[in-house]
């Protein structure tokens, strides 16, 4: 257990670091995608796009509420499982301990 | 990753929605098979495909100053294998596509070309190749994942690089410009899902070996 929060914390770190490295406003973080659309752009002046979004979020409040739902359904979900499966074991047939858990013991 | 709505040739978009399309196809009839065979992974399905919408939910700031996102494929292409995760990576990119304006239909068969077939056969063949090797599961799903990852983004430069070859350096010019954008910055961004998807794997181990077991991940006489 132990490993999977020293895990977490690298995580949050790797998302921490970038915004110590570029404290002081010489980044705008914004995303890769719009950055290759610009690129697009540079290589090919004239490109037009072809087809447009059929709907887009009318503002950027309402993108990030559709963006926090898609993390909340998804996190919803794992975390559903997850307390299923941890709430059962007792219910399942007990699981033996593999090789490496006897070794350890 | 997301190649935005009308910024491929129609020609391409055609292309690669033709070659995406049979893995998807397939995927889906694997996942028929899967549910109606081993019916007590279904809810472990479920909890792949929402790790999928998690991890592409987050954009994450990196390095270079700006934001990607991870992809949450590794995980279910371990699990369930690659095409299996096709499907579900669609489902993603087509929510996206819809209700968010990020990629596009015009674009989802490149971008599930990239993200929900070149990243889960990566992740996928990692995977079995480090096993094979005896390293031990963490280490092959960490591997799997974050190359799963990197080779997503590798992917979608290189679809950008054959749409749109530099004037001057040509394709290869473009690749190494497309390559900048996706690829340093995604190299921090790999790793956390890598690392994350480890952490949900050593979960499964503790709570979900008898499903372990059923998918192989764990030789039934472990589990």
């Amino acid at each position: 257990m132990n490993k999977n929060i020293v895990m977490l914390l690298a995580v949050v770190a790797l998302a921490i670091l970038p915004l110590v490295i570029h404290h002081g406003g010489d980044a705008e973080f914004g995303g890769a995608d719009g950055q290759a659309e610009a690129l697009i752009t540079e290589i090919q002046p004239d490109y037009q796009p072809w087809f447009n979004s059929i709907w887009e979020p009318p503002s950027g409040e309402i993108e990030s509420l559709l963006f926090a739902l898609q993390a909340a359904l998804g996190a919803g979900l794992v975390g559903f499982y997850f307390g299923r499966r941890s709430a059962a074991p007792k219910n399942a047939e007990p699981a033996p301990r593999t090789m490496a858990e006897h070794a350890q013991h | 990753m997301h190649i935005m709505e009308g910024y491929l040739p129609a020609s391409h978009a055609l292309a690669w929605g033709a070659i995406s399309a049979p893995f998807v196809i397939y995927g889906a009839r694997r996942i028929t098979h899967l549910v109606r065979e081993k019916p007590e992974v279904k809810l472990l399905l479920g909890a792949s495909g929402a790790f999928v919408f998690v991890l592409s939910a987050l954009k994450i700031p990196s390095v270079t100053g700006s934001c990607s996102h991870p992809t949450g494929t590794g995980l279910s292409s371990v699990l369930f294998g690659p095409t299996v995760t096709a499907v579900l990576g669609t489902i993603v990119l087509l929510f996206q596509a819809l209700l968010l304006a990020h990629g596009g239909l015009t674009t989802l068969g490149a971008n599930v070309f990239s993200m929900a077939i070149v990243g889960p056969f990566v992740a996928y063949f990692l995977y079995r190749g480090i096993m094979r090797a005896g390293l031990g599961l963490s280490i092959a799903v960490f591997f799997a994942a974050c190359f799963g990852d990197l080779a997503t983004y590798i992917t979608t430069a290189l679809q950008l690089a054959i749409a749109f070859p530099d004037p001057v350096g040509g394709v290869s010019g473009a690749a190494a410009k497309f390559l900048g954008v996706f690829a340093f910055t995604q190299i921090p961004l790999a790793i956390s899902e890598g690392l994350l998807t480890v952490v949900v794997v050593n979960l499964l181990q503790k709570y979900s070996r008898r499903e372990l077991s059923l998918l192989n991940i764990l030789s039934p006489k472990a589990a």
